[in-house]
């Protein structure tokens, strides 16, 4: 049961995250929102690559070569670079929303119609 | 004759070139933008020819593959691996090769059309940069035979597909479609990755051949299936998560609108590499090919009766290619419903598959066609609305001619190349089912009557005096759209050519589960 | 900010960026590498942008600066991938790792003192990756901020 921890954490996390994105008005928030789910999928990989006992698998001056496999980490690097680049590429579409409409209300944010 | 080092290295190319084309145009642009136009359309030019080098070598000598970082090319598995290819592998078979030629002449007609369409604006160096990598990310998508690199492009290709719809950034109703494209789109993804999560904690790997070998079918995997049909379906514009698509479509740059119509045919390359590769026959296929038939009949209708009230002439178009996404879907769906039953798999499975993919590539063409004779009409006049147009086929005959070609293309209009995939489709879908079939027809119907009014409302009528002064689009505009509308032209009256070179090859690759395996593990 | 601030921030600028640019070389034998340290060198724009104003940092560093930064980073990472072909090699294939020179050291197998002059092409591409995220980051930083500045113009020329 205890093993299943970072899991149930993911999961709960991932419904923070979605809850946020759908229900929230504020286009930050929904921002916010993303991240969080990012953060839930970067958690998520991690511990599918804890191994009870592992070290992190760096050679310098490492203690032991019982390591756990580096293939999870650098996939959540990767997401982390990608996540960095999405809030970015989102803010900066909210700055400019909130210079053309005067709000992020995403109510109000609405002259596609059709 | 073709360079031996071209050869050989291809798939990378593919990546490398558009990549160092997009990372060298804010540099360029700042010499004349007679240099950037230049170089622009020189790496389009030499990436789509080394896309069709390396599809004719796929058609030739089948399946390449491409292993980054290795000594040889072609060497998956490394030998002290245990059997594992663990690095980034590029595998590319016919259905790749086919997405590749797609992504190829559509995305050179566009930058040629582009070349003069968006010479009025500022920031151009950034469009092109966006558009380079708009052109990497898909060729990266279709080529890629690892998951987690898949998502790489994937995320690429949204950015900068992102970027591009909000370029037009003056009155920000560009930068609420892009929002709108971008926050599914980020979600969609998160999607994908946690479904690379599931299938790397199963089954240790990455790489798709491998995890293809090692497909259990078990609930985990069913979980992952949802994830992956439910975002990359919403990218590829179904119904029900479509209601990006007209925001979207209509908000780009024309240019890329054309090509934003193949980056969503990427995801739906994703789609069916997810369903005929990783799972094939562990789905229960009769249940899922339904899934994926009630999806397509969904986005056809309700694209199409959508479509119709539209009064702006891009948004219209927009709804259309929804509309058209549901015929690929429908085409593969059957497919995928008789999967595994080879009776009826050569009865009519195979033929509805064929119809399917061979849509895709007329879709990319008469569609793209169609934007970017939109985007001509736009250049000229400065209005997409459709009651304030009229006359224009007087003084736009050429725009006239191409129009009709896509109009009668997308209604199915024999000899045009959308006859050739939808006769296949209303065929074998006859067979499995006559009501889909009637609903297709039903659907293409209205299709038909929708462009029939936008096209009289457009080009026909007595010279509006405000249009009076408004000339032919530019040459290249011209010669961008004309490539896309010989094409059509050309495979509507050669349609078996086509299917048996191209399609059926790509339609094999696409269901032979074991041979996409054996090409990665060596027949392992 | 107040002259405290200014000054502490003027002693840390330097400190910030050779950490970074140390994180940056040392990527390829410990934990961190190009983007890591690139982030950390944009935190010292961070920095010196909260320390100071906007207008005056403009000045100092300049957009053109970055964004030749964030090319040559990037023409520096495939270019380095590029020149596999010139040795017949596949893209991204380490040319340098055991061949002596630069970056050239074999690697002992197992647990070992970390030797700097090791990893080939990765290390290389680590500093094109920090360099990159340098310019990068750094432009973002600053475009999101320029947003700010605008609409305190706006509400100081209404008053």
């Amino acid at each position: 049961m205890l093993w299943n921890l970072p899991f149930i954490a993911v999961v709960v996390i991932t419904m923070i995250g979605l809850v946020t994105i759908l229900l929230k008005k504020n286009l930050i928030k929904v921002m916010l929102g993303i991240n969080i789910l990012q953060s839930a999928a970067n958690l998520f990989l991690i511990s599918l690559g804890y191994r009870e006992g592992g070290i992190a698998p760096i050679f310098t001056l490492a203690p032991s070569t019982h390591m756990v496999l580096p293939t999870p980490q650098a996939l959540c690097l990767t997401s982390i670079v990608i996540g960095l680049a999405t809030s970015a590429l989102m803010l900066s579409f909210a700055v400019i929303i909130h210079k053309k409409y005067g709000t992020v209300d995403l109510d109000k944010i609405r002259r596609l119609q059709g | 004759m073709i360079p031996d080092f071209i050869w050989t290295n291809a798939p990378a190319l593919l990546v490398a070139i558009p990549l160092l084309g997009a990372f060298l145009c804010p540099i360029i642009g700042k010499i004349s933008p007679r240099a950037r136009n230049v170089w622009v359309g020189g790496i389009m030019l030499v990436t789509a020819i080394v896309a069709l080098i390396l599809a004719y070598r796929v058609f030739t000598d089948g399946t390449v593959l491409y292993t980054f970082g290795a000594a040889v090319p072609g060497l998956s598995i490394p030998l002290d691996s245990g059997g594992i290819p663990i690095r980034i592998i590029f595998t590319v078979d016919a259905m790749s090769a086919f997405m590749d030629i797609i992504c190829a002449i559509v995305g050179f007609s566009a930058i040629l059309y582009s070349l003069a369409s968006e010479s009025r604006n500022s920031g151009l160096e950034m469009y092109y940069t966006l558009f380079l990598l708009m052109v990497a990310g898909v060729f990266g998508m279709v080529s890629t035979g690892d998951f987690f690199n898949f998502f790489v492009f994937l995320e690429i290709l949204s950015m900068a597909s992102a970027g591009i719809i909000a370029y037009r950034v003056d009155g920000g109703v560009a930068v609420e479609a892009a929002i709108k494209y971008f926050v599914l789109s980020s979600v969609g993804a998160i999607f994908v990755l946690f479904a690379i999560g599931i299938y790397y904690g199963q089954y240790d790997a990455l790489n798709m051949a491998m995890i293809a070998y090692r497909m259990q079918g078990s609930s985990l995997d069913m979980i992952a299936l949802v994830m992956l049909v439910a975002a990359l379906a919403m990218k590829c514009g179904a119904v029900p998560m479509h209601f990006w698509t007209p925001d979207a479509y209509s908000m780009a740059p024309s240019s890329a609108t054309a090509f934003l119509v193949v980056a969503s045919q990427a995801s739906l390359y994703g789609l069916f590499r997810v369903l005929f590769t990783f799972y094939n026959l562990t789905l229960n296929a009769v249940t899922v090919g339904w899934i994926i038939i009630i999806l397509g009949i969904l986005s056809m209708v309700v694209g199409v009766t959508m479509a119709i009230p539209q009064k702006d002439v891009k948004r219209l178009m927009a709804y259309h290619a929804v509309s058209q996404t549901g015929y690929m879907l429908l085409g593969i769906g059957v497919g995928l419903a008789v999967l595994g039953n080879q009776p009826l798999m050569e009865s009519f499975g195979y033929m509805a598959m064929n119809g399917g993919v061979f849509h895709i590539l007329n879709h990319a063409l008469y569609k793209g066609l169609l934007f970017l004779t939109a985007g001509a009409i736009f250049y000229r006049i400065g209005t997409r609305n459709l009651n304030k147009m009229g006359g224009l086929g007087h003084n736009m005959k050429w725009t006239m001619v191409f129009f009709i070609i896509g109009a009668l293309a997308i209604a199915g209009i024999p000899p045009l190349n959308g006859f050739a995939s939808k006769l296949m489709i209303y065929e074998s879908v006859f067979i499995f089912n006559p009501i889909l079939a009637i609903i297709a027809m039903v659907v293409s119907i209205l299709t038909l009557a929708s462009f029939v009014k936008v096209f009289h409302s457009i080009f026909m009528g007595p010279k509006l005096p405000e249009y009076a002064e408004v000339k032919e689009a530019p040459l290249p505009m011209l010669l961008g759209m004309g490539i896309l509308a010989s094409l059509a032209v050309i495979f509507g009256l050669f349609p078996d050519i086509v299917v048996t070179t191209l399609v059926s090859p790509a339609v094999h690759a696409l269901t032979d589960q074991a041979a996409y395996i054996a090409s990665v593990l060596g027949g392992a | 900010m107040s002259k405290l601030v200014r000054f502490a921030a003027d002693i840390l600028y330097p400190v910030v960026l050779i950490f970074g640019l140390y994180i940056v070389a040392h990527g390829h034998i410990t934990p961190g590498g190009g983007f890591q340290g690139g982030a950390v060198i944009a935190t010292g724009v961070a920095l010196v942008i909260v320390a100071y104003s906007y207008k005056e940092v403009i000045g100092w560093i300049g957009k053109g600066g970055l964004m030749a930064r964030e090319v040559i980073g990037l023409m520096g990472f495939i270019g380095v991938a590029l020149f596999a072909f010139l040795f017949g090699m596949p893209f991204f294939y380490n040319y340098l790792a055991g061949q002596g020179g630069l970056f050239g050291v074999p690697v002992a197998f197992g647990p070992n003192p970390g030797e700097l002059n090791t990893g080939g092409t990765v290390p290389l591409m680590n500093f094109a990756v920090g360099i990159e995220v340098w310019g990068g980051l750094s432009l973002v930083i600053l475009y999101l901020l320029s947003g700010l500045i605008e609409k305190k113009d706006q509400e100081e020329e209404g008053s």
